[in-house]
């Protein structure tokens, strides 16, 4: 048995708490995807938008979530991962990443994923369909 | 109208699953993973290879549609989902295109709201199917009034 195969329903993978987030993260984020929308990363473009200041890619806490489960690849992979995004994330906001095992079957699992901020909203929230090998 | 771009589909691009691109994204994830970056721990993995992130995939150029232009600024992305026949090989090809699905509006407290429905596909040289990504996108009703539609 592998390790995400003796889970139960119900149990979590092991939580990640992210660094608060930085502006540096974000523009680092813009380059590696090259999403330049600048109301990620310089203030006063935000702010035309009627936003406090910049907010975080929705796709950089996506991308952050599936980490989650890359130590497992050798037990399989992740298949589906649907997410919406609910709040936005703004600059020194704290994120934790939670996976929660929802169903299992021989063949996959379904895994209930979030990130959640410091006041305990989630930020984005959706599935993961996690297929195993034999 | 987007309702007239419906069924639209870029021409297929090809793209490469670059060493230096993989490890710049894990990077910017938080997640320098061996799998990811290293090519011993790749060579001895189940992929004999190196392997790129889910969300990865977002680097690749899909091309372009005809006569689309949404703006750069103001829209909100809603929903997003990925399905993969396996994880991306680094150093592999990929043949990335875009199409629109759907459009449809919904009004709200914040006044009419357009969704556009996109999905970027992924596959190999053959055609075979590699991924799906599906982005909800969100047009409110000032970015609509901006650009007329």
């Amino acid at each position: 048995m592998t390790v995400l195969q003796q889970l139960e329903v119900g149990e979590t993978l092991v939580d990640i708490q992210l660094e608060p987030v930085s502006r540096l993260a974000l523009i680092k984020y813009a380059g590696a995807s090259g999403d330049y929308n600048p109301i990620h990363t310089i203030d006063e473009e935000a702010k035309a938008t009627g936003l406090p200041g910049v907010i975080a890619h929705g796709m950089w806490t996506m991308g952050n979530l599936s980490k989650l489960f890359t130590s497992y690849y050798e037990e399989g992979f992740i298949e589906t991962f649907s997410i919406r995004f609910k709040g936005m994330v703004f600059l020194h906001d704290v994120i934790r990443l939670q996976a929660t095992l929802a169903e299992k079957s021989p063949q996959a699992l379904r895994f209930q994923v979030r990130a959640v901020n410091q006041r305990g909203e989630d930020v984005i929230a959706g599935d993961v369909m996690y297929s195993l090998y034999e | 109208m987007f309702q007239s771009f419906i069924g639209a589909r870029s021409d297929k691009v090809k793209n490469r699953v670059e060493r230096g691109a993989v490890k710049k994204f894990a990077a910017a994830i938080g997640d320098l993973h061996p799998i990811y970056i290293d090519e011993e721990t790749g060579r001895k993995s189940r992929y004999k290879q190196n392997i790129a992130p889910p969300t990865f995939s977002r680097v690749f150029d899909y091309g372009t549609i005809d006569g689309l232009n949404l703006p750069a600024k103001g829209l909100i992305h809603g929903e997003q989902t990925y399905t993969f026949k396996r994880p991306l090989l680094v150093e592999e090809e990929v043949y990335c295109y875009t199409e629109i699905t759907d459009y449809y509006e919904k009004s709200g407290k914040n006044g009419k709201m357009g969704f556009l429905v996109l999905h970027n596909t992924g596959e190999d040289r053959n055609g075979e199917f590699l991924f799906k990504a599906k982005q909800v996108v969100i047009i409110t009703e000032t970015v609509r009034k901006e650009i007329s539609v």
